[in-house]
C-alpha cells in the first residue's frame, strides 16, 4: 500500500487554528457525548409516556401510542433530520421561523430535539415491551390494593419493567450515541464530522478514522460497563 | 399553511426521483439484503462453532461493526476499498470503485453483523435434538446445515431479516454523505436546485413513510402466517 | 415382596388394544426390507469397554463396560439421571467421552481417523423426542439421507421410505408433515426413517416416554416386530413388558454405573443388586 502514514498528524496544528488535531477530535467528542446526552433525556421521557400509553385499556391512547411509534419508526433519521432543519423552520409563524433560523448552534438543538423524539419511539417499544412481559397479576394486585392507575404505573409496573429492559435500553442508548454523526449532515460538529474534517485538512485518512473508530469502540465498553453497573446496583434481590 | 408551496417540481421531477434515485435506493437494498443475510449466516455459524478461534472471530467482527455510526463506516469503506482492491490485484495505485460498488460492499459488510446475530438467534432456536438427528443419520455438518438447520432457523426468522431490511432501506439513505443520488440524493438535488426543500423533503419523508409502513404491515401479517408447524 | 415374583402388568397392549388404537398399524408384512447388512467382523457388534465421562467435574458415566451381539436385543434401564442415554448418545458419538473406547461393528468411534457420517448412517436411532424435521414433508423426512447420505436416487429413497411407511403403517400420511401426525404416528415414521438407511443395528432412546399412553402400544408393536425379525437393538426404555417380551439382556443403570449386566430371565428373576430390585418394584408397582 502506497499511503504515507503520519501518526505525528494528531499533534500538528489544524487550520482552524484552535489548536491541534487532537484538540479537534476531541471537541467533536465533547459534542458527541452532551448531544447524545440530552436528546437521551427527551428519549427516555418521552418513550416512557408513549410506552405507557400503549399499555393503557384506552384505545385511544393506544391509538396515539401507535401513530407516534410508527410515524417515527418508518422515516429514515437523515430525512427527519431535514425536516427538523429545514422544513420546520418554513412551516412556522415567519417570526418564529425566523427566531429558529437565528438560533445560535442551532444544528445542536435540531439534533437534539429530533435525536430526541426519534429514540423515543424506539425506548417506546422497549417500555411497552417490559411491561406487558409483567405478569398480569401484577397490574390487578396494585388495583385491587386501591391504587389509581396511574399509581399502579409509577410504583408498581414501570419500576419492575425498567429493570428487565436495562440491557435493551442500554443498546437504545448506544444507537442514540451513533445516531449522533447523522447530524453532522445540518453541520452539527461531532466525532465522525471532526475525523472528516481532518481527512480533508490534512489527507491521513486513515488516521484520522482509526483515532475516531477507537475513540467510539471505548465509548461503547465505557457505557456497557456503566449499564453493567447499574443494573447490579438496582436489581431485586432474590431474583 | 401550505399557501405559498409549490407541488408542481414534484410533478416536474418524479421520473428522476424514481427511476435514478429509487432504482438506486432499492437496488441497495436487495443486494445488500441478500449480501447481509450470506455473509450474516457464514459469521452466526462461526460463532457457534465448536472450532477454536473462530467463535472469537466472529464476536470480534460483529462487536467492532455495532459499536461504530453507519456514517463512519460509510466513510471508512468509501477510502479504503480503493487500497484494498488495489493490494489484491496488486495495480500500482489505489483503484476507482463506483459509488455503487463502494456503498454495495459498505452496506452487505456492516448489516451482516446485525444479520448475524438474528441468523445466531435462529439457529439457536432449533432444539439440539435435530442435529443430533441429522448427525445420527450420517449427515455432515453442511448438510445438516443446509438441509436441516438453517431451513428451519431461516423460515423462523424471515419476519425478523424483513424487519431489519426495511432498517437496511432506511439506512441506505445515508450515502447522501458521499453525494450520491439515491433517493434521498436525488431529492434533495432537486430541492437546491430549485430551491424548494420544503416540498421536496416532505416528499421524501411521505414516500419513505408510505414504503416502510406498508412494508411492515406486509411483514405482521407474515409473522402471523409462518409461524412453523411444529 | 421379595425378588419381584409378581406378575408385572404389560404396557405391551394386548393386540386387540393395539389394534383399536392405531387400525392402520395391523400385522404387518416384515419391517425389513432386505436382511440388513452382514457385519464387517465376527466380534459383537457394539462393544463398550472402560467409558467414563464428565461434564466439567461431574461425572455422569463410570467405567462402563458391555457389548452387544449381532441380532441380540439389549434394554437399559435405570432411575433418570443414571446416564443411560448419555451412555446410548457415545454408542454413535452424538455424545463424545473422555476414557475408554467404543467400536461398532469394529470401527472404534473415537478414532479420529473414522468417518463418523459413514458410520452413523449404519447405526439407526430414534429420539426420545421424534425430532422428524418439522420443515420437510413426512416422504421428504425419509428420503433427505438416503439421497444426501447414501446417494440414492430421489425415486430409489421415496420409494425405499414409501414401502417402509406402508410396514408402518402410515402410508396414507406420506404427503403431510410431522406437525399434523400424533406422537406416536411420528415416532413411527422417525423409525421407518432409521430402518430407511439399512442400518446394521438400532438405538432406540427412550422412544416411548415422551408419548401420551394411548400411544405408547403402536409403537411397542413396531419395535417388537423389529426385535423378532433379528435386527440387532439397544434400546433405553422404563416398559419392561417391551423387555420382557423380547430382550434378550438386561442392563441395569444408576449413578453412572452398570449396577446389572444380566440374561433377561435372570434379571427380572432374582436381580443381584439391592438398587435393581428396589428400581424394579418401584416401576412394577406402577
Amino acid at each position: 500500500m502506497n499511503y504515507n502514514w503520519n501518526w505525528g498528524i494528531f499533534f500538528e496544528q489544524s487550520p482552524e487554528g484552535t489548536g491541534s488535531y487532537a484538540d479537534m477530535l476531541l471537541s467533536g467528542l465533547v459534542w458527541t457525548i452532551v448531544t447524545a446526552l440530552c436528546a437521551w433525556v427527551i428519549a427516555f421521557a418521552v418513550g416512557s409516556v408513549i410506552g405507557v400509553l400503549r399499555t393503557l385499556p384506552s384505545r385511544a391512547a393506544q391509538a396515539i401510542g401507535n401513530a407516534y411509534v410508527e410515524l417515527f419508526r418508518n422515516i429514515p433519521l437523515l430525512v427527519q433530520m431535514f425536516l427538523w432543519y429545514f422544513v420546520l423552520p418554513e412551516m412556522l409563524p415567519e417570526s418564529w421561523g425566523t427566531w429558529l433560523k437565528q438560533l445560535p448552534n442551532a444544528p445542536f438543538y435540531t439534533a437534539v430535539v429530533c435525536l430526541g423524539f426519534f429514540t423515543a419511539s424506539r425506548v417506546a417499544e422497549q417500555v411497552r415491551a417490559g411491561i406487558q412481559a409483567l405478569p398480569r397479576g401484577q397490574r390487578m394486585a396494585g388495583t385491587a390494593l386501591g391504587l389509581t392507575t396511574a399509581q399502579t404505573y409509577r410504583y408498581v409496573l414501570l419500576p419492575n419493567a425498567y429493570r428487565i429492559i436495562l440491557p435493551p435500553l442500554t443498546s437504545e442508548f448506544l444507537n442514540n450515541l451513533k445516531n449522533t454523526s447523522v447530524a453532522l449532515t445540518i453541520g452539527l460538529l461531532e466525532l465522525t464530522a471532526r475525523a472528516r474534517a481532518m481527512q480533508e485538512f490534512s489527507f491521513q485518512v486513515f488516521e484520522a478514522f482509526t483515532a475516531a473508530t477507537i475513540i467510539y469502540i471505548v465509548i461503547n465498553l465505557l457505557v456497557v460497563a456503566v449499564a453493567g453497573l447499574i443494573e447490579r446496583r438496582v436489581a431485586v434481590p432474590g431474583r | 399553511m401550505f399557501s405559498n408551496f409549490d407541488f408542481s417540481v414534484i410533478l416536474n421531477s418524479w421520473r428522476y426521483l424514481f427511476f435514478d434515485g429509487m432504482a438506486f435506493t432499492l437496488t441497495l437494498t436487495a443486494l445488500a439484503a441478500v449480501g447481509g443475510v450470506v455473509l450474516g449466516t457464514l459469521i452466526a455459524m462461526m460463532r457457534l462453532s465448536s472450532v477454536p478461534v473462530l467463535p472469537q472471530i466472529a464476536k470480534v467482527y460483529v462487536n467492532f461493526m455495532r459499536s461504530l455510526p453507519l456514517v463512519l463506516v460509510i466513510f471508512w469503506f468509501y477510502f479504503l476499498v480503493p487500497y484494498i482492491g488495489q493490494w489484491i490485484i496488486g495495480a500500482e495505485r489505489p483503484i476507482q470503485v463506483g459509488a455503487f460498488s463502494s456503498s454495495l460492499i459498505t452496506f452487505t459488510l456492516f448489516e451482516a453483523a446485525y444479520f448475524s446475530e438474528i441468523m445466531r438467534a435462529g439457529i439457536q432456536s432449533i432444539p439440539k435434538g435435530q442435529g443430533a438427528a441429522a448427525s445420527a443419520l450420517g449427515l455432515t455438518y453442511w448438510q445438516s446445515m443446509g438441509s436441516v438447520i438453517l431451513p428451519q432457523a431461516f423460515r423462523n426468522m424471515l419476519p425478523v431479516l424483513l424487519t431489519q431490511t426495511i432498517v437496511l432501506f432506511q439506512d441506505t439513505s445515508l450515502v447522501y454523505v458521499l453525494s450520491i443520488t439515491d433517493f434521498l440524493g436525488a431529492a434533495s438535488k432537486i430541492a437546491q436546485r430549485d430551491g424548494r426543500l420544503v416540498e421536496m423533503y416532505l416528499f421524501a419523508a411521505v414516500v419513505y413513510f408510505a414504503v416502510c409502513f406498508i412494508a411492515s404491515l406486509l411483514v405482521r401479517r407474515l409473522q402471523r402466517r409462518v409461524a412453523i408447524i411444529r | 415382596m421379595t425378588s419381584s415374583a409378581m406378575p408385572p402388568v404389560s404396557p405391551v397392549p394386548e393386540p386387540q388394544a393395539a389394534a383399536a388404537a392405531a387400525p392402520a398399524t395391523g400385522p404387518v408384512g416384515t419391517l425389513l426390507t432386505e436382511r440388513p447388512p452382514v457385519a464387517a467382523t465376527s466380534g459383537p457388534m457394539i462393544a463398550i469397554d472402560g467409558v467414563s465421562k464428565w461434564y466439567g467435574d461431574f461425572q455422569v458415566l463410570t467405567n462402563c463396560t458391555t457389548s452387544v451381539t449381532k441380532g441380540e436385543v439389549v434394554v437399559v434401564c435405570g432411575p433418570s439421571g443414571s446416564g443411560k442415554s448419555t451412555l446410548i448418545k457415545c454408542v454413535n458419538a452424538l455424545e463424545p467421552f473422555q476414557k475408554g473406547q467404543i467400536t461398532v461393528d469394529g470401527t472404534q468411534i473415537a478414532n479420529k481417523k473414522t468417518n463418523l457420517p459413514k458410520l452413523r448412517s449404519r447405526v439407526g436411532m430414534v429420539f426420545q423426542h421424534f425430532e422428524l424435521f418439522p420443515h420437510l414433508s413426512i416422504t421428504d423426512n425419509l428420503s433427505l439421507a438416503q439421497r444426501k447420505v447414501l446417494g440414492r436416487s430421489k425415486d430409489e429413497a421415496q420409494a425405499k421410505g414409501l414401502a417402509l411407511l406402508e410396514r408402518v403403517g402410515l402410508k396414507a400420511h406420506a404427503h403431510k408433515f410431522p406437525g399434523q401426525l400424533s406422537g406416536g404416528q411420528q415416532q413411527r415414521v422417525a423409525i421407518a426413517r432409521a430402518l430407511a438407511m439399512n442400518p446394521i443395528v438400532m438405538l432406540f432412546d427412550e422412544p416411548t416416554s415422551a408419548l401420551d399412553p394411548e400411544m405408547v402400544g403402536e409403537v411397542l408393536d413396531v419395535m417388537v416386530e423389529l426385535a423378532r425379525e433379528g435386527m440387532t437393538m439397544m434400546v433405553v426404555t422404563h416398559e419392561m413388558g417391551f423387555a420382557r417380551k423380547v430382550a434378550n439382556r438386561v442392563i441395569f443403570m444408576d449413578k453412572g454405573e452398570i449396577v446389572e449386566d444380566a440374561q433377561k430371565e435372570e434379571f427380572f428373576g432374582s436381580p443381584r443388586s439391592e438398587r435393581a430390585q428396589t428400581f424394579l418394584s418401584r416401576i412394577l408397582q406402577h
